[in-house]
C-alpha cells in the first residue's frame, strides 16, 4: 500500500474541508432558506415567530458558504474560475436572492409598518430564488456541465427538488422550535414537502450514474456495490422514519427534534454518496483536485489558520446554539 | 463596450456598494462598545439613560449596516472567480491565504458573535455580552487588516518570486507588511472613524431638527463632533504621508492625480482642469504655481514625473484626477464643519437646543460625507493602479474572464438596480428611524421584556443584571 506524501495529501485535506463547509452550509442555510419559503403560508403574527426562530443564526449560516467558496477560491483556483464561469448566471441570481432575503430580514422590522408586507414578500422571493438557483447549480455541477438536451432537464429537476428539500428541513426546524397551532401546521408543511424531496433524491441517484460513466463504474462494480448499498438503504430508512414520525402526536411533544436530526442524517449520507461519486475530481471528468490545487506552500499556510480557527468556529457555533436553545416562543429576554 | 470594461464596471459596482457598509461597521462597533461602557460606569439612572438610549438606537443602525455588508461580501467572494479567473491562477498563492485568513479569523468572529450581541442580552452574563460586543468590533477591524494587506500588496507587491507563470511567497512578513500597507490601513481606519462620526453628527442633528431627539442626541452629537474634530487633522497628515509613499512606489498614479503630463520641476497645483487622455494634455487649467511640487516633495522646485514617461502603463487620467479632488474637497469640508461645530457647540455649554438651525442643517447635509470621501479615495487608488491588477507584475487584461459581454452587461444591470434600490432603502430607513427615535427606543425596551428570540433585530439591553 502506498502512502501519500503530505504535499499530495494537502489537496485532499482541503477538498474534505471544502466539502464539510458546503455540507454545513446546505444544512444550516437550508433550514433558514426553507423557513423563508414557508413565509407566505404564515399569518402576520406567525411570520414574526418564523423570523425569530432563525434570527440569531442566519448570518453565521451564510458564512459557511463564504468559507466553502473561499476554500474553492484559495485552494483550487483553477476550479473556482471554471466552475463559476460555467455557472455565471445562476450564481448571479443566487447572490441577488441572498442579498434580497438578507436585507429584507433587517429592513422588515425597521421600516414603516406599511412597508413590512413588501419586505416579507421580498424575503420569500429571495429565499426561493436562492434555493432554485442552488438546485440548478448542483444539477449542472454533478453532471459535469454536460451539453445536450438531457443535462439541462436534469438540472431543472434538481432546481425544483432542492428547494423542496430545504422546505422539508425548514418545516422540521419549525416543528422543533415552535409549539401549538404553528407547530401542527409546520408538521403538515413537512408532510407536503416530503414526497417531492424524496422524488428528487431518487432522481439524482438514478441520473448521476446514467449521465456519467465514471460514476456508474464506481457504484456498480463488485464487490464495492455490496458495501455501498448501505448508503441508499440507510437513507431510505431515515426518510421513512421522518415520514412516519410526522404523522405521530409524539412529534409535537417530546421528540420534536427528531425529524430535524434524522433529516440532517439524510443530508450527510447524500453528501457522502456525492463525494464518493466525484472524488478525486473537483470538476467531474475534467479536473482532478491535484490539477486544480494551489502550491503546497500556500496550502500549508492556510492549513495553520484552519487548524486554529475551525475548532474555535465550531466552539462558538455550538455556544450560540446553546444560548438560543429551546422553543422560540418560550425564549424571553432578561 | 468590451467585456473587460464591463467586468471592471461590475466589480467596481460591487466593491463600491460593499465598502459603504464595512466603513460604517468597523468604527461603529468600537463606538457602540464606548456607549455600552459609559452606560455601565454611569452612576445614577439619569446619567445612564442617555447612553442606554444611544446604545439601543445605534445598535439598530449597526445591525442594518452589518447585514448589508455581509450580503454584499458574499458577492465579492464569487466575483473573484467569475470576473478575474486569471487573478487567482497567477497570484492565488498570495491572495488565497490572505483572503482565507480574513474569512477564518474575522468573518466568522463577527457573524458568530453578532447573534449574541443583538439577541443574547439576558441569556448570557453581562460580561459575556460585553465580550461579544468586543469580539464583533475586533472582528470587523481584523477583517480590515487582512483585506487591506492584500489590497496594499496589489499596489506595492513585495516578498514574492515568479515560478512557472505564477507567483510564490518568499517572505510572508514582506507580503503582509508591504511598503504601502501601514499607510493604507491607517488611512482606511481613520476614514471609517470619520464616516461614523459624521453619521452620528448628521442623524443627531436630524433628530434635533425634527423634534424627535431624546436625551441621548446631545451626547451623541458631542461624541461625533469630538471624534471628527480630532480625527480629521490626523487623517490629513496620514493622507499626506500616504501620498509621499505613493510618489515613491507608484509615480504614475501621482502624475494622474495631479494631471502632470510632462516631467517638471516646480509643478503647479491644478485646482481645476479637464485632462484629455487622447490629446495628452489638460484643458481649462486653473493652477497655483509650484504648490504640487511643494506638497509632494516638500520643496518648491521638486521634480514630479509626468505621465509621458509611462506611455502605455499609466491609468486613465480624468477619473483619478477628479476623484482625488472630490476626496480632498470633502475632507476640507469635514475639517471646517467639525471644528466650527465643536467650537459653537462648546460655546453653548453643550446645550443642543441652543444651536442655530442653519448649523444643524449643515450637519444633516454632511451625514453621508464620509461615504463620498471614502469611495472617491478608493477610486483614486484603484483606478490609479490600472492598467495593472497587481502593480508592475500582472496586467488586468491578462486575468479577465471569457464570459460574453452581453451576459456581463445583463448581470451588471441587475446588480446596479438592486444596489441602487438598497441604498435608497437604507437611507430612507435611517431617516425614518431618526424621526421616530422615541418609538425605536421604546420598542427596544418592550422587546426586552417579552419577545421571541430574534423577533426584532434590536439592541437588547437590560437594566436588571442577572
Amino acid at each position: 500500500m502506498n502512502v501519500m506524501s503530505f504535499d499530495t495529501a494537502l489537496p485532499v485535506i482541503f477538498m474534505a474541508l471544502m466539502g464539510l463547509s458546503m455540507l454545513v452550509y446546505v444544512v444550516s442555510d437550508g433550514y433558514d432558506l426553507g423557513v423563508g419559503m414557508l413565509m407566505h403560508r404564515a399569518s402576520p403574527e406567525e411570520k414574526d415567530v418564523l423570523i425569530a426562530s432563525i434570527g440569531p443564526f442566519w448570518d453565521a449560516n451564510e458564512t459557511w458558504l463564504v468559507l466553502g467558496i473561499g476554500i474553492l477560491l484559495v485552494a483550487f483556483p483553477k476550479a473556482h474560475g471554471l466552475v463559476l464561469g460555467e455557472l455565471y448566471l445562476p450564481v448571479t441570481l443566487m447572490l441577488i436572492g441572498l442579498i434580497l432575503r438578507g436585507v429584507a430580514f433587517d429592513f422588515r422590522v425597521k421600516a414603516k409598518a406599511t412597508q413590512k408586507a413588501t419586505w416579507d414578500r421580498l424575503f420569500f422571493a429571495g429565499s426561493m430564488l436562492a434555493s432554485v438557483s442552488q438546485g440548478w447549480m448542483l444539477g449542472r455541477y454533478v453532471s459535469g456541465f454536460g451539453e445536450g438536451w438531457n443535462y439541462p432537464l436534469f438540472a431543472a429537476a434538481i432546481a425544483l427538488a432542492l428547494p423542496m428539500a430545504y422546505v422539508l428541513l425548514g418545516a422540521c426546524w419549525l416543528v422543533m422550535k415552535t409549539e401549538g397551532e404553528l407547530q401542527q401546521r409546520a408538521a403538515r408543511w413537512a408532510r407536503i414537502a416530503w414526497a417531492p424531496m424524496v422524488g428528487g433524491l431518487i432522481l439524482i441517484s438514478m441520473a448521476t450514474p446514467w449521465i456519467s460513466a465514471t460514476v456508474r463504474e464506481r457504484w456498480f462494480t463488485l464487490p464495492e456495490v455490496i458495501a455501498l448499498v448501505a448508503i441508499p438503504l440507510t437513507t431510505a430508512a431515515l426518510l421513512l422514519a421522518v415520514r412516519v414520525l410526522l404523522t405521530k402526536r409524539l412529534v409535537l411533544a417530546s421528540v420534536s427534534w427528531l425529524p430535524f436530526v434524522l433529516l440532517i442524517g439524510v443530508f450527510v449520507l447524500g453528501f457522502l454518496g456525492l463525494a464518493y461519486s466525484i472524488y478525486p475530481y473537483v470538476v467531474i471528468d475534467r479536473l482532478t483536485l491535484w490539477q486544480a490545487a494551489s502550491s503546497p506552500a500556500a496550502l500549508k499556510v492556510i492549513l495553520i489558520g484552519v487548524c486554529i480557527s475551525v475548532p474555535a468556529i465550531a466552539a462558538y457555533t455550538v455556544f450560540s446554539y446553546r444560548v438560543f436553545r429551546g422553543k422560540t416562543g418560550e425564549l424571553k429576554y432578561a | 463596450m468590451d467585456a473587460l470594461i464591463l467586468a471592471r464596471m461590475q466589480f467596481a459596482a460591487n466593491i463600491t456598494f460593499h465598502i459603504l457598509f464595512p466603513t460604517i461597521s468597523i468604527a461603529l462597533g468600537w463606538i457602540l462598545l464606548f456607549f455600552r461602557w459609559r452606560w455601565l460606569v454611569a452612576g445614577t439612572p439619569e446619567a445612564k439613560q442617555p447612553w442606554l438610549n444611544a446604545y439601543r438606537f445605534w445598535t439598530k443602525v449597526f445591525a442594518l449596516s452589518f447585514a448589508l455588508g455581509v450580503v454584499s461580501g458574499i458577492v465579492m467572494s464569487f466575483q473573484f472567480g467569475t470576473n478575474w479567473p486569471g487573478f487567482m491562477e497567477k497570484v492565488g498563492n498570495i491572495a488565497g491565504p490572505l483572503l482565507g485568513y480574513e474569512v477564518l479569523t474575522a468573518f466568522f468572529l463577527e457573524a458568530g458573535f453578532l447573534g449574541i450581541m443583538l439577541f443574547g442580552h439576558g441569556k448570557v452574563s453581562e460580561r459575556v455580552h460585553l465580550m461579544a460586543t468586543f469580539f464583533v468590533a475586533f472582528g470587523t477591524t481584523l477583517s480590515a487588516f487582512w483585506i487591506l494587506a492584500l489590497n496594499s500588496w496589489m499596489q506595492t507587491p513585495a516578498g514574492v518570486e515568479l515560478i512557472d507563470g505564477s507567483y510564490h511567497v518568499t517572505s510572508w512578513a514582506a507580503v503582509i507588511f508591504n511598503p504601502s500597507f501601514p499607510y493604507r490601513l491607517a488611512h482606511m481606519l481613520l476614514a471609517s472613524l470619520l464616516t461614523c462620526a459624521f453619521l452620528l453628527i448628521g442623524l443627531s442633528a436630524w433628530q434635533l431638527l425634527k423634534g424627535s431627539a431624546q436625551v441621548s442626541a446631545p451626547k451623541v452629537l458631542r461624541v461625533g463632533l469630538t471624534i471628527a474634530a480630532l480625527a480629521i487633522p490626523v487623517q490629513i497628515v496620514v493622507g499626506d504621508l500616504h501620498g509621499l509613499n505613493t510618489l515613491e512606489h507608484q509615480p504614475q498614479k501621482i502624475a494622474a492625480m495631479e494631471g502632470v503630463w510632462e516631467t517638471e520641476r516646480g509643478a503647479p497645483l491644478l485646482l481645476f482642469a479637464i485632462p484629455d487622455d487622447k490629446a495628452r494634455t489638460n484643458h481649462f487649467e486653473i493652477a497655483i504655481p509650484k504648490l504640487a511640487s511643494w506638497i509632494l516633495t516638500h520643496q518648491a522646485d521638486g521634480e514630479i514625473k509626468g505621465l509621458n514617461e509611462f506611455r502605455d502603463a499609466h491609468p486613465p487620467v480624468l477619473p483619478v484626477f477628479w476623484a482625488f479632488r472630490i476626496m480632498v474637497g470633502v475632507g476640507l469640508l469635514m475639517l471646517a464643519t467639525s471644528w466650527l461645530g465643536w467650537w459653537l457647540y462648546r460655546r453653548t455649554g453643550w446645550q443642543a437646543e441652543r444651536l442655530p438651525q442653519r448649523l444643524l442643517w449643515l450637519f444633516a447635509a454632511m451625514t453621508f460625507s464620509g461615504w463620498v470621501a471614502t469611495v472617491a479615495g478608493w477610486y483614486v487608488t484603484e483606478i490609479g493602479r490600472q492598467p495593472w491588477i497587481v502593480f508592475g507584475l500582472v496586467r488586468t487584461t491578462d486575468v479577465a474572464s471569457n464570459v460574453a459581454a452581453p451576459l456581463i452587461a445583463l448581470t451588471l444591470a441587475l446588480y446596479v438596480t438592486v444596489y441602487a434600490a438598497l441604498i435608497v432603502a437604507y437611507v430612507a430607513v435611517l431617516k425614518y428611524m431618526a424621526e421616530k427615535t422615541e418609538q425605536v427606543i421604546a420598542d427596544a425596551a418592550v422587546e426586552e421584556a417579552a419577545t421571541p428570540a430574534g423577533a426584532i433585530t434590536s439592541p437588547v439591553v437590560s437594566r436588571s443584571f442577572r
